[in-house]
């Protein structure tokens, strides 16, 4: 395996692990609104992800970090070409950041509705716009000789893409619900768990709409058959073991195919791209691939070492973090 | 407005407003890490209630200053796309590795600290705070490596049109980072330490809670005082280092048209005149040039016009004398700052000695205007080195000119730069009212489990489902 091949391995873990540790973060921030009935819930739910929330972020800042040292013409060209949804995404993650610290630090209810609203929006756009970043990546976006993209607006936004948001949005949110019911106590989880069970086929509903409509706008099935309707299948039955140990209250082993199920979507995503890592629309000599946008074999080769070295000591304190806050939320001792 | 005007204003905007937090994240996170220090070691609970103060504090900015660093961390892509591609090899690898170092560590030993109060045992908990001081130092360390590259490109070849990584080591070796890193760590010290000072001046003065805040000064002065001179004297080896790496900018930093005679003399005050490229007055000290530069009275530095024939020998024809008043007036903002606060943090610490602290009003009102310095400093140096570098971006090899992303149009730019202005406004609005509210109520709340819910409204619906 060349090093070029490896980091796109690399920058698919790191977006694999954002979308398993964020997206419960998201989902329960959607969860304020939709599940929470009075301020008491929407603490408890808060302080599930209070000291994790913002690690997790950092999970797709390294991601980005990893994109803009392996592949700069990625970086260049996605981010540029991305311009405006990607400061929708800022901006939302800008208030979500900020709401968590902020909301309950003045006790008057006007101040903690407007933060509750700001973390509303901060939680669902950015799935949302990944979700429609990702499948318009797949699509092919007007990329030209110069690796720049200039796409107009129904390039971003049509029905495909808006379909992929919709369902990696709602696949945040039923993770979130389910993270809920491993996280609380009491009324809260089993109302947590209730709305999972009935969201939970709304979100096969869209994953097979989303798959059919992949079939029919991108080369999903055809570049890589024998790798993704395998991973296509896996993720189905993801969801039906989820749904099955939802009923039985195994909360547990719910949690863990919620997030397979993520986890897979993501990896799928990433496998039928590969080795391409921007599919242009122009034609496929103009895709960016992970060998015509790699940094030099210097580089990769540092930064495979440093990445090697210190990635074990980051995922052992992480662990390490959630393991010293594995008690459920129970209202007693709450920070924000 | 072309896109290339809006793209540098952007990028200086939210750049310097994420450097007000930064500054003050790095040096207050010290300072509660040595109180929490204190505490464990000593055993006296005051010290505990001042970590959980200032640490309080210390968590709303910290709050400010992540949110507006994840801006930055896309913003070389999306407004910069050109300059990405041509350094990425290079520039991207410091960011990645600050990220994977220094921001994991940094956000999940803040969630223990924050949370792990009651769960972790003191030494674990203490530990937890020192590894995000750590962080944040380690986080500077990468960041100003990348910074230091664009002042002085080390460790490359070029290789087809871009920049490529031979030599990772000669980036943390750059001459340019071993005298940027230590002032701008010292800068941040002093920019905690004045807060603190500040804050606690403004508590003596009513006096409230005079104790906690008579020892909470005293802490601060001493570090103030280190740091003070910490920053002076690295400064001071960064203006010699810029004579060899960046003559032009030093020259544009004196407002030096003509060569120096020999000895130089330091221009204190001058109305520079940048159309007929003269000063029409200037107030100097002999020598001082030289001595800041040599650490002799004598030698000439050479001047703008001079440089300006070598720079066009070198790099083709252009222009390449930085906008001198901005960068004139910046450094001597910065440095009247530095100065001004050495002498406040001497004065601090001789009226404690003496014990006549209390006694000195002016002085504490004093120290309260003196929170503002260190972050005019802060951002005056920023702007003295970011500007006296231009026309280039990484200097000698890529203009600003040619660094922009070719693909985002001055609409994108405009709605992008109003709406960060828009949100960067709310931000700051709510963290002053913050901050003010949590001073006033001072420490003697803390630690009471409060009924949140004596505000809410009864006639809101969702009052009835109010737990209980
Ligand atoms: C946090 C402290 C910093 C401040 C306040 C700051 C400020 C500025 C300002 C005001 C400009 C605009 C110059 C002009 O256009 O006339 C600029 C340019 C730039 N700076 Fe910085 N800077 C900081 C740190 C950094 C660091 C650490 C990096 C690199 C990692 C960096 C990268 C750049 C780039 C790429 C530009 C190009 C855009 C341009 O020249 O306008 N800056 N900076
Ligand atoms: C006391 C006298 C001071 C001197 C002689 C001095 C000198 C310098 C010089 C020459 C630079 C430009 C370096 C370059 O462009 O490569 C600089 C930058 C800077 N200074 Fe100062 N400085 C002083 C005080 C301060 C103080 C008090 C602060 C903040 C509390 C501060 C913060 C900064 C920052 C943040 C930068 C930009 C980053 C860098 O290039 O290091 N300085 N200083």
């Amino acid at each position: 395996m060349e090093l070029s091949e490896l980091w796109f391995l690399l920058v698919a873990v790191l977006f694999i692990g954002f979308f398993f540790l964020e997206g419960f973060d998201f989902g329960v921030g959607m969860a304020t609104r939709f599940l929470g009935r009075n301020d008491f819930d929407r603490r408890m739910m808060i302080n599930t992800i209070g000291p994790f929330w913002d690690a997790n972020e950092v999970w797709l800042l390294t991601g980005g970090g990893a994109i803009f040292a392996a592949f700069p013409h990625w970086y260049a060209t996605m981010f540029s070409g991305y311009y405006i949804p990607f400061v929708f995404v800022l901006l939302a993650l800008i208030g979500r950041g900020v709401a968590f610290e902020f909301r309950g630090k003045v006790h008057s209810l006007k101040w903690t509705r407007t933060w509750d609203w700001v973390i509303l929006f901060g939680s669902i756009l950015p799935p949302f716009l990944f979700g429609v970043l990702f499948t318009s990546l797949l699509r092919g976006m007007p990329i030209d000789e110069t690796m720049t993209l200039r796409a107009g607006f129904s390039d971003f936004i049509n029905l495909y893409t808006v379909t992929g948001g919709v369902t990696v949005t709602l696949l945040c949110f039923l993770h979130g619900l389910v993270f809920l019911t491993i996280r609380t106590v009491g009324d809260l989880r089993e109302r947590a768990r209730h709305l999972a069970e009935r969201l939970i086929f709304i979100v096969l509903g869209m994953l097979i709409l989303f798959v059919g409509m992949s079939y029919l706008e991108t080369d999903l099935f055809t570049y890589r058959p024998l790798v993704t309707l395998p991973m296509v299948g896996l993720i189905v039955v993801s969801y039906v073991v989820s749904i099955l140990a939802l009923r039985k209250q195994k909360d547990g082993l719910s949690f863990v195919m919620s997030g397979l199920g993520i986890m897979l979507t993501v990896a799928t995503i990433f496998s039928a791209l590969f080795p391409r890592v921007m599919v242009s629309s122009l034609g496929s000599t103009f895709d960016l691939t992970v060998y015509n946008a790699a940094s030099g074999a210097y580089s990769l080769k540092v930064m495979t070492i440093v990445a090697m070295t210190l990635l074990p000591f980051v995922l052992g304190y992480q662990i390490w973090s959630y393991y010293v806050f594995r008690k459920r939320v129970d209202g007693k001792d709450m920070v924000y | 407005m072309t896109e290339l005007m809006l793209a540098r204003l952007q990028f200086g905007a939210t750049t310097i407003f994420h450097f007000l937090f930064v500054p003050l994240s790095i040096g207050l996170v010290f300072m509660v890490a040595l109180m929490e220090t204190f505490y464990v070691v000593k055993g006296q609970e005051i010290y505990k209630r001042m970590a959980k103060f200032w640490g309080h504090l210390f968590l709303i900015n910290f709050a400010v200053g992540v949110v507006t660093g994840i801006i930055q961390e896309f913003q070389f892509g999306m407004n910069w796309s050109e300059y990405s591609r041509f350094v990425g090899d290079v520039f991207g690898a410091p960011l990645a590795i600050e990220a994977l170092l220094a921001f994991f560590m940094e956000s999940t030993f803040i969630g223990l600290w924050i949370f792990g109060w009651d769960r972790l045992s003191k030494k674990v908990h203490l530990l937890c705070i020192w590894l995000v001081s750590l962080g944040t130092v380690l986080s500077a360390l990468w960041i100003l490596a990348a910074n230091s590259f664009m002042q002085e490109p080390v460790g490359f070849v070029m290789n087809n049109g871009r920049a490529e990584m031979n030599d990772f080591f000669a980036l943390l070796k750059n001459p340019q980072l071993l005298v940027e890193f230590p002032h701008v760590i010292f800068g941040a010290l002093a920019t905690g330490a004045f807060f603190i000072g500040g804050v606690s001046a403004y508590k003596l003065l009513r006096k409230q809670e005079a104790e906690f805040f008579r020892r909470s000064f005293n802490m601060a002065m001493v570090v103030a005082m280190i740091a003070g001179v910490g920053v002076a004297f690295s400064g001071h080896e960064q203006a010699q280092h810029l004579m060899e790496s960046q003559p032009m900018k030093m020259a544009a930093s004196e407002a030096l048209w003509e060569d120096s005679g020999d000895p130089a003399s330091w221009n204190l005050f001058s109305i520079v005149d940048v159309e007929n490229q003269e000063n029409k007055f200037e107030i100097s000290i002999p020598y001082a040039l030289s001595y800041l530069t040599y650490e002799e009275f004598s030698g000439s530095v050479p001047g703008m016009l001079t440089l300006q024939e070598q720079y066009e020998e070198k790099y083709g024809e252009g222009n390449y004398i930085p906008p001198v008043k901005t960068t004139f007036w910046s450094f001597r903002i910065m440095a009247g700052a530095g100065l001004i606060m050495i002498l406040a943090a001497s004065a601090a610490l001789w009226y404690s000695f003496k014990e006549q602290l209390m006694e000195k009003r002016f002085f504490l009102k004093l120290m309260v205007a003196l929170i503002s310095f260190p972050f005019l400093a802060n951002t005056a140096g920023w702007i003295m080195t970011e500007i006296g570098r231009q026309p280039w971006t990484v200097f000698g090899l890529m203009t600003t000119s040619a660094s922009v992303s070719p693909n985002v149009s001055v609409a994108s730019l405009l709605f992008s730069f109003i709406a960060f202005t828009l949100a960067y406004t709310a931000l700051a609005i709510v963290l002053v009212y913050l901050f003010v509210r949590e001073i006033k109520k001072g420490t003697e709340h803390q630690g009471e489990k409060e009924d949140r819910h004596e505000s809410i409204d009864p006639f809101e619906r969702e009052a009835y489902h109010t737990w209980n």
